[in-house]
């Protein structure tokens, strides 16, 4: 309110203060209050500021940074990495690489980092863990070549595999410190050994097909809901308000129940000796011996993920046909339209931002969620999300980690944006 | 509404009555996991289906068993006491935060309103893993990671978008006038803000500091890896059980969640028509 008084007054006071000494310093006065105002406002927002930049934005940052520069490689051998600089994938690297790989691999096995080496380039190279550490022990016996022979004699001797291209082309493109490789890795896709993008061999693939099923399986999840959403965001918004408030606790109550309790509940129910196979088992419509696997599969997801994503399709969509006057429907009856055509040329159309905020809404939550298939996924029923969790604590890839989370961030944000660019950016609202 | 288009046929009763059949089984759905729980976890079984005794109502089919085991097991006594302290500190700090925020972005002086506000809700549409592993690497680095502080720090990110949003909803019926008035009555803004301006959208700070509890006490992903041995929450206590080995504590625990989330829905539905009704007053 105050704001706009005082934009309206303030043209007026520009047009007659050039003259008057008295009139300019209101105006100074007033524009002085006005950025007072403005910096106390603005103040207000600071420590939330201050607090999302340092702990949220400021680690996503990190992570995007870990998934683009990964200089560990660069940092542990940096002779190496330099060496290879000019050589270019053809045929074997020259004998000052083999030189300067055997000094640091002793020196890094002095101050005990040859492991977390090994660990990294075994994420790229199978078995270079083991090449490695067997090179490491074989030259603390023989640390130089006799005379007469090669380091590169030396090292092949050791591991043949120091006489191969592909390892030392994936060491110099692990040298990179600014790289692709691990955008290349979430999608399946590797450097070969002339420095080339090729495809991963087929019992590598599994990012991509993971990231196929997300999608489809989050589609599917959010069909499901506005199937199952919208009759009953109607019949609760339609009823009268004693009975809709009733109706909504039953929407909202699973809403707020603690999603393990809502997944612990699921797997009792699914699970082969669970309730649902017992009745039907007690009805006699499965045998005994024939009881249905409706968990540790994709079924198992879908109906978990369903049931917890159910609310925050019906509520969108439960405010929209609120506030849509139930004058429409009768003016169109009075016009003559049956009922189902009113409902589809007349309500429908009217409930096209609700449908649309749940269907968003869903498909945003349902691309990274984790627990519940994790739980009742079993193997054909994980998301893309266990791998994130799989390679930042078991297999220690986390560059590979970071590089999986920047595309569901990217992802997710890229339908955020399209979303509010198409329907208003506030429409995305909780309980 | 039936009796008045009975006009329209049979075709037209028989899909009221088949819709209505419809909505039906879906709050079935939707309520079926929570009432399925509840009585299993007084199994005095150590099953995760329905006994014969408990079909047949036997009072030897039930026991408070599990809820005794729940109670003496260590883990789940330092789980509960980990989650307690993280959502009250996060709620707290959300609280404070939030309610800042929101009173700066009410006011009609706000300079950069809108990137702020998406700078404030970006927690609430990040997936969770993407959080979970960039407070990971992050933390990790600033040892925060596997401290109570770190998890109390996320989540407080994770609840503060809320008591913004319910804090801005009920500042937007709120009379900017009483402002001045206080002011040319001589009370310093501070002095307003606990007089004049907390009293009103105390609704609002209650009812985001409601979520903000929820979200921390149910939130299992980033705490899965943010959190050590010591650190663990029940929903972590409950992934692990689930995991390794299926107890019917967890149904105990769970039933007991849900006491718990029954109680914190109706208090915020009150919050909610409470506040609705002030401001419709108005």
């Amino acid at each position: 309110m105050s704001s706009t008084v005082i934009r309206s007054v303030s043209p007026a006071v520009t047009l007659e203060s050039e003259a008057s000494p008295l009139d300019s310093s209101l105006k100074r006065r007033l524009r002085r209050t006005t950025r007072r105002h403005r910096l106390r406002a603005f103040a207000l927002t600071l420590p939330l500021l201050a607090f999302i930049l340092l702990f949220f934005a400021l680690p996503l940052v990190d992570m995007m940074a870990r998934s683009f520069y990964d200089p560990r490689v660069a940092n542990t051998l940096p002779e190496t990495v330099a060496v290879l600089e000019d050589w270019e994938f053809e045929g074997l690297p020259p004998e000052a690489a083999y030189a300067a790989v055997t000094r640091e691999i002793l020196e890094r096995q002095e101050d005990g980092s040859l492991g977390s080496l090994a660990l990294q380039l075994n994420h790229e190279i199978a078995g270079a863990r083991t090449l490695l550490l067997r090179t490491a022990k074989g030259l603390e016996e023989t640390p130089s070549p006799a005379v007469g022979s090669s380091y590169q004699e030396l090292l092949t001797s050791i591991h043949r595999q120091w006489g191969e291209q592909d390892f030392w082309s994936t060491l110099k493109i692990m040298g990179n410190s600014f790289t692709l490789r691990h955008y290349l890795a979430a999608f399946d896709q590797r450097y070969d050994a002339n420095g080339e993008i090729v495809a991963r061999p087929d019992y590598e693939q599994v990012h991509v097909m993971l990231f196929g099923r997300t999608l489809w399986a989050s589609a599917l999840i959010v069909v499901l809901t506005l199937l199952l959403g919208f009759p009953i965001a109607y019949h609760i918004a339609n009823s009268p308000p004693k009975v809709g408030n009733l109706l909504l606790i039953l929407v909202l109550l699973p809403f707020w129940t603690a999603l393990l309790v809502r997944t612990a509940a699921w797997i009792v129910l699914l699970q082969q000796q669970g309730v649902l196979n017992d009745l039907l088992v007690a009805l006699g419509l499965v045998a005994d011996e024939a009881r249905l696997r409706m968990m540790h599969n994709m079924t198992g997801t879908i109906v978990a993920m369903t049931h917890i994503m159910l609310p925050f399709m019906v509520l969108p969509l439960y405010s929209v046909m609120k506030s849509i006057p139930p004058v429409h429907m009768r003016a169109a009856a009075s016009l003559g339209a049956p009922p189902f055509l009113a409902f589809i040329r007349v309500y429908l159309p009217q409930t096209k931002p609700g449908i649309a905020a749940g269907c968003i809404l869903v498909f945003i939550l349902c691309i990274g969620y984790y627990i519940t298939p994790a739980l009742v996924g079993g193997r054909t029923g994980q998301f893309i999300s266990s791998f994130v969790a799989y390679h930042i604590q078991q297999s220690l890839n986390w560059g590979l980690a970071a590089a999986l989370s920047g595309v569901i961030l990217v992802t997710v944000l890229l339908l955020y944006t399209l979303y509010s660019r198409l329907f208003g950016g506030d429409s995305i609202r909780l309980g | 509404m039936s009796d008045q288009n009975s006009h329209y046929g049979l075709s037209y009763r028989a899909w009221r009555t088949f819709y209505r059949a419809f909505c039906v089984l879906v709050y079935v759905f939707l309520m079926l996991p929570i009432l399925v729980i509840i009585p299993l976890s007084f199994n005095a079984q150590p099953y995760f289906t329905f006994t014969r005794e408990m079909l047949t109502f036997q009072a030897d089919g039930f026991s408070l068993r599990w809820y005794g085991e729940l109670l003496s097991n260590p883990n789940w006594r330092l789980a509960i006491g980990n989650s307690i302290v993280i959502a009250f500190a996060s709620t707290l700090l959300s609280v404070v935060l939030g309610t800042l925020a929101a009173l700066g972005l009410s006011s009609p002086y706000m300079p950069f309103r809108k990137s702020v506000t998406s700078l404030v809700l970006l927690p609430l549409i990040v997936p969770l893993i993407v959080v979970a592993a960039g407070t990971y690497f992050f933390y990790s680095q600033i040892g925060l990671a596997q401290t109570l502080p770190g998890i109390i720090v996320a989540h407080t990110l994770l609840g503060t978008p809320f008591v913004v949003i319910t804090v801005t909803a009920t500042l937007s019926g709120f009379d900017r006038g009483l402002l001045r008035a206080a002011a040319s009555l001589g009370a310093t803004p501070v002095r307003t803000f606990f007089k004049v301006v907390m009293p009103l959208i105390a609704p609002g700070i209650f009812s985001g500091a409601l979520f903000a509890f929820v979200i921390s006490f149910d939130e299992p992903v980033i705490a899965l890896f943010l959190a050590g041995f010591d650190q663990r929450t029940v929903p972590i206590q409950m992934w692990s059980g689930i995991r390794e080995q299926l107890s019917p504590d967890i149904l105990a625990a769970a039933t007991l969640l849900i006491v718990l989330s029954v109680l914190l829905l109706l208090t915020a539905e009150a919050l909610r028509r409470r506040s609705e009704r002030l401001r419709g007053g108005q």
